[in-house]
């Protein structure tokens, strides 16, 4: 198989890391993407955490406490354990809503190689009440900047843009940063020629504290998607719990190939305001993950530990036409645009 | 005084009504009190501009849910020569909270896309209070990619406080067709103008709400979700939706200064439906108006405006923390 070699290159490589803290430093093997708006003045107001390289560092470094209860089972569970498994219920496999953190340091091989847009922060346009204080808890409790971490890395050696929303900042929700971070990384992929992947845990939807703005970038993630697709591009949406309102009614919903995690809520509008408005209570299984592949809404479900390898397999079949014509000797014209 | 009166409009109710007392009287006793008349007109005046430019936002969005608003059909049979409407997505059914189809304006042939609510319970019924399903967003998408075939400008008229919540509109996707018909609107090659004429909550507005214009009418309202959203999910009490009202900044002059629409259509004193002919007039002269600017315009040119016109945030620093990021990256990568 074309690129086996490289591959298992990198397996090595990743299994040398995989027990030890994930964060050495390797360079790149390819030259930065670059950002669309050289020379842009970054911001100040929220400091980003460096590390000695100058790199951002994203999110907390563990989870608190030695014990997790099982939000499905309510089992008691040794973190350590639980993190082994991924942070999947050794006892019922339900999967553990995870930081943005944890996720990229799952999916990647020696997680963000660079990230994008660190410290770019919205405003409070309507002045909403306690919001900016709402912001501030959120970035205490989550150590991010904002909802969503979006950068560079490889998968088993494939390179990739992607990004990762952070349910717990905020409920994961959409404003004009999350809005215009994810935007500003179909960009940058579109003009690296990167496939895109991005994990979404945004229960909270569109952000009701930047109101009819967040709703805006409903439109301004789905036209970005529209010009990466248009350009030829891969775009993974895998859909994690949970994934609601504006965030799936929007790049959620847009990816060529749509993944779900187990028992992932994923739908509109929430379970509470649909009991409200038809009076009834709701089936059991509505909205989850199993529900949407059922109605034809996702294309597979994937366990959280199959994930990494599921990804790595999907890009390797989307590899662009030139490369496995080169390797079978087979002259074929231009892909079909 | 008129049959369904706001509670704030009682005192101007109430002068208006001593007016026509005293015509009666003076016209039956042959007693000329035109000048007391006058003075008292005077004072309606007045007062009628008092009580309209002091609106909360929460009347404002009283005034957008009028019973007699009038509806999508109402103005399509006012501002067009001739409709002819259009029915079905051609996958699942007919959603009648969808209208739509194809009418001359002012000469020139448009397909016109709104929600449509019922004006009773009947109605309203019938209509699912012109809350769509996912095959009324499909059928949006559907008569947009027409007009796009033909090169007909598309006009879009929003009145809708969000995407139906229901088993069924979930099972079928409602969200994924939000998103679709999003995408759809805004790659269209052809003209789209939308006007917001009553209420414009949440993704199931944006989902026939993106185009080269926005127009809003002066007591329409636009917003993320609905106050009464707002107020249950952050406070958890419905009850102080008149509180979310203010705080979402929800008002076509909070929309103009977030510049999420591009103008406001003035409405006749106290709200479109004292005056539907009046209202529809203002809107079609801006609808002949944006369309004929737009119609010169080169398709990819086109297109390419309007994604610009969702990232272009020199003219909004409000929408981020001072010092923004001196421009947007959205011409990079097209």
């Amino acid at each position: 198989m074309p690129g086996e070699s490289r591959h298992s290159e990198g397996g090595f490589f990743n299994n040398l890391f995989r027990s030890r803290p994930r964060y050495v430093t390797v360079q790149p093997r390819s030259a930065p993407v670059e950002a669309p708006a050289a020379g842009e003045p970054s911001l100040t107001a929220v400091p980003v955490r460096r590390d000695e390289r100058g790199r951002p560092v994203y999110g907390r470094e563990v989870p608190d406490g030695l014990w997790t209860k099982c939000e499905a089972c309510g089992q008691i569970l040794y973190t350590k354990e639980l993190a082994k498994n991924l942070y999947v219920c050794y006892r019922c496999q339900a999967h553990q809503r995870i930081s943005a953190r944890e996720r990229l340091n799952q999916i990647l091989d020696q997680g963000l190689e660079e990230e994008f847009d660190a410290d770019l922060v919205g405003g409070d346009p309507l002045q909403f009440p306690e919001y900016q204080e709402k912001l501030r808890q959120a970035r205490e409790k989550t150590q991010l900047v904002e909802a969503v971490v979006c950068g560079r890395g490889r998968i088993e050696d494939e390179p990739v843009c992607v990004g990762v929303l952070d349910f717990a900042f905020m409920g994961g929700s959409m404003g004009w940063a999350v809005g215009e971070k994810v935007a500003r990384l179909f960009d940058r992929a579109t003009a690296a020629s990167l496939p895109v992947i991005i994990f979404s845990s945004g229960g909270g939807g569109a952000r009701m504290q930047e109101g009819v703005v967040s709703l805006m970038q409903m439109a301004t993630t789905t036209q970005a998607i529209a010009r990466f697709s248009a350009a030829g591009g891969l775009y993974i949406a895998v859909l994690t719990d949970p994934t609601m309102g504006g965030i799936y009614a929007s790049f959620g919903s847009l990816g060529d190939v749509i993944l779900a995690e187990p028992g992932a809520r994923i739908g509109f509008t929430g379970p509470r305001v649909i009991e409200q408005t038809i009076r009834q209570k709701l089936p059991a299984g509505f909205q989850t993950a199993e529900f949407l592949l059922k109605n034809g809404m996702v294309d597979a479900v994937v366990d959280r530990r199959e994930m990494r390898r599921f990804l790595a397999r999907l890009l390797r079949l989307h590899r662009k036409r030139g490369e496995w014509c080169d390797s079978r000797s087979i002259r074929v014209g231009e892909a079909p645009r | 005084m008129t049959p369904e009166a706001f509670e704030w409009e009682k005192p101007l109710a109430e002068l208006e009504r001593r007016i026509a007392e005293l015509r009666s009287f003076s016209e039956e006793k042959g007693i000329d009190l035109s000048g007391e008349i006058a003075t008292l007109e005077e004072r309606a005046v007045a007062l009628r501009q008092e009580i309209y430019r002091n609106l909360t936002p929460w009347q404002r969005v009283q005034i957008a849910r009028h019973p007699r608003r009038p509806t999508a059909l109402d103005y399509i049979s006012r501002i067009c020569d001739d409709f002819i409407e259009l029915h079905g997505d051609r996958t699942f059914r007919d959603d009648p909270a969808v209208v739509g189809g194809i009418g001359l304006l002012d000469g020139i042939p448009v397909t016109i896309i709104g929600t449509q609510k019922g004006r009773d319970t009947k109605e309203n019924l019938a209509r699912n209070f012109g809350l769509p399903h996912p095959e009324g967003f499909r059928k949006a998408m559907r008569l947009a990619r027409q007009a796009e075939k033909f090169g007909r400008p598309v006009v879009t008229l929003i009145d809708i406080v969000g995407a139906y919540p229901g088993i069924e509109a979930e099972e079928r996707g409602q969200g994924l067709v939000i998103a679709e018909s999003i995408r759809t609107f805004s790659v269209l090659r052809t003209p789209v103008v939308c006007a917001i004429t009553g209420e414009a909550g949440s993704g199931g507005a944006l989902a026939i709400g993106v185009g080269d214009r926005v127009l809003m009418m002066e007591y329409a309202w636009h917003s993320v979700i609905s106050p009464e959203g707002c107020a249950s999910i952050l406070w958890k009490d419905a009850g102080r939706a008149p509180e979310a009202a203010a705080a979402l900044r929800l008002t076509a002059e909070e929309c103009l200064r977030l510049g999420v629409v591009d103008e406001i259509l003035p409405e006749p004193p106290g709200g479109a439906h004292r005056d539907p002919d009046k209202a529809a007039a203002v809107l079609k002269e801006a609808l002949v108006r944006h369309i004929a600017e737009l119609l010169p315009i080169p398709p990819d040119e086109l297109v390419r405006q309007r994604q610009e016109r969702y990232r272009h945030h020199r003219s909004r620093p409000h929408w981020q923390m001072p010092p923004g990021p001196a421009s947007a990256p959205a011409a990079t990568g097209e």
